[in-house]
């Protein structure tokens, strides 16, 4: 079968066999090697050119011609990147763990209410993910401030608690770590909520009636029959928090300790302050190459889960 | 087992006390007659009032708008090609590398989609001078390719699900491969079409870190001037204006939920009814 766009009969013969399914597949795949592909080999690149004071601020030539690796010697070497993968981990890793821990009984108490209940809960879980996302951050802002009824509450709370030369006149909570924690954990509490809800709601709930015919107390049920079960839910989760927060901007650098940057943070500023083109795209793709790792976990499980559906 | 423990209806009254107790605050905060943001001072509207005779605000948010609906739309014509296609066309030249490209939008770090474009449209600009000047057209080209894939997501997973023997019936008497997507594909997949476009829109109205990259001067877009305002502190004006799009999305989304629940409540029901008479 030739294409034959002269004549009229062939062109629509073609179009009809394979043109039409050629526009379909073709147009969003040429879109997304243009828009997408194209300018992350173009960072890939950058990130082992040289940088320069000209405009715009790089080449591949000088003393290392077309390959300078000086970028990624210094991601592994320069305390200032090292630290601020550490700090991103760690941040990350600490809001999806307490994710789990509020989001695990809040999804397995969605799937044990009544089925009207359920509709409209699972809307309220949903809902703050359609409002906007900066100004959820912002409505922290509000609460950690120093002259926030919130914060005063917890000052009054404090200070019942501790003997009385700790005292506090407010909490300190923004600019701080504990603040990005926090803001991370109400921002992406639904991404791990919705995961482990479709996974607790496929269960079979006559499997906890076996086990508690069989003697098994409520917590032993728990721990043998629904944590098992519900793994690759926390898996998904634990992903679907940990990689965005991890790359995360806007919520450090409103709520978080800026001598202690997170590495969104730092490719930005490598990119307008210093204006290190090299530098920053070499730090993007060193945190790339890092959520690689739990982005294949979260495939390997999510492959596994669909398999034994 | 439908008994529910004490412990587990705590944890819930705590996560929806956690998601909307700040949301509230910042409500009633944005009635606050004082100039300080957190210090009651009794109810006033004058922010309102000063917000919606700020030009500044109305021109980033028809900016924003506009930004919004261009995006939305073309993202959802390519995002629901590309979920046609991973759906039905099991077999094409490079389908696993399509499936990865059309995965990796969504796990990639928004900070390096971001400077990936920005780098992309100044060399662009330096290779072929064109765009002249970053602004409405690099941001919306940036949030096209950005929200595309959730609305491929969306569209193929209601493929998946959607009887292919209509379509086939549709072949069989003599419709053209492009007739049998407009009069039978897409109205069957309408609602995840809907519900991609909102989610498109939704994402483009909504984003900081891709625009901050994207756009240039004189282009404010709505969350570039929070942005901008927030990183100074907070402000009762910015209350306000949190209040009303939290006000406004959340009658949208509610609405939207509701219509989408209905058309799908009846096209199960007429599934069912056209299954009883065929029997």
């Amino acid at each position: 079968m030739t294409p034959d766009p002269a004549t009229k009969g062939g062109f629509r013969r073609w179009f009809d066999l394979q043109g039409w399914a050629q526009l379909v597949i073709g147009l969003p795949y040429v879109w997304l090697i243009l828009f997408f592909l194209l300018p992350f080999l173009i960072v890939v690149a950058m990130s082992v050119a040289t940088n320069t004071p000209t405009a715009p601020p790089f080449s591949f030539g000088g003393e290392h011609p077309l390959v300078n690796l000086g970028a990624y010697e210094r991601v592994v070497t320069d305390g200032l990147y090292l630290r601020a993968f550490l700090t991103s981990i760690s941040n990350a890793l600490v809001a999806a763990v307490l994710c789990l821990l509020i989001g695990y009984p809040m999804a397995l108490g969605l799937t044990r209410v009544s089925k009207g209940w359920r509709t409209i809960l699972l809307m309220l879980v949903i809902l703050p993910f359609w409002t906007s996302f900066l100004l959820r951050v912002y409505a922290w802002m509000g609460l950690m401030g120093k002259n926030s009824w919130f914060n005063g509450l917890l000052t009054e709370a404090w200070n019942l608690l501790v003997p009385l030369d700790w005292a506090l006149k407010s909490i300190p909570m923004m600019q701080t770590n504990f603040a990005v924690v926090l803001v991370m954990v109400y921002t992406y509490l639904p991404f791990m909520i919705l995961p482990l809800y479709a996974s607790l709601e496929r269960l079979d709930p006559t499997l906890d009636e076996a086990a508690m015919d069989l003697g098994s107390r409520p917590s032993q049920v728990f721990r043998d029959v629904t944590l098992p079960q519900s793994i690759p839910g926390i898996i998904a989760g634990g992903m679907l928090v940990f990689i965005p927060a991890a790359g995360e901007l806007v919520i450090p650098t409103l709520v978080g300790n800026a001598s202690q940057p997170m590495i969104g943070k730092i490719i930005q500023d490598e990119f307008a302050q210093a204006r290190d083109w090299p530098m920053a795209s070499a730090v993007a793709v060193a945190l790339l190459v890092l959520m690689v790792v739990p982005t294949m976990i979260y495939s390997h499980y999510q492959a596994k889960a669909e398999g034994s559906k | 087992m439908k008994r529910n423990s004490t412990f587990l209806i705590t944890m819930l009254c705590f996560g929806f006390a956690f998601f909307y107790i700040p949301i509230l605050s910042m409500i009633v905060y944005s009635f606050n007659a004082s100039r300080l943001a957190t210090v009651w001072g009794g109810f006033s509207t004058k922010w309102y009032v000063s917000l919606l005779s700020n030009q500044q605000v109305i021109d980033a948010l028809i900016l924003s708008l506009k930004i919004a609906l261009v995006s939305a739309t073309i993202a959802t014509i390519l995002g629901t090609m590309a979920g046609i296609a991973l759906a039905r066309f099991s077999k094409f030249r490079g389908r696993v590398f399509f499936s990865g490209l059309v995965i990796a939008p969504l796990v990639m770090p928004e900070v390096i989609t971001g400077i990936s474009s920005l780098i992309f449209f100044i060399l662009l600009a330096d290779w072929i001078g064109w765009p002249g000047q970053r602004g409405f057209t690099t941001i919306t080209l940036a949030h096209i390719t950005f929200s595309m894939v959730f609305v491929t997501t969306i569209v193929q997973a209601r493929m998946i699900q959607t009887d292919r023997a209509i379509e086939e019936a549709a072949m069989d008497l003599g419709s053209r491969p492009w007739q049998v997507m407009f009069d039978v594909t897409l109205p069957v997949i309408s609602p995840a079409i809907l519900a991609g476009w909102l989610l498109a829109f939704t994402i483009s109205l909504d984003d900081v870190v891709i625009s901050t990259f994207t756009t240039g001067p004189g282009s404010t877009t709505l969350p570039l001037l929070i942005w901008s305002k927030v990183k100074l502190g907070v402000t009762p004006d910015i209350n306000a204006l949190a209040t009303l799009m939290v006000l406004t999305v959340g009658i949208g989304v509610i609405a939207a939920g509701i219509i989408l629940n209905r058309a799908e409540k009846r096209r199960l029901a007429e599934e069912r009814m056209a299954y009883r008479s065929n029997a």
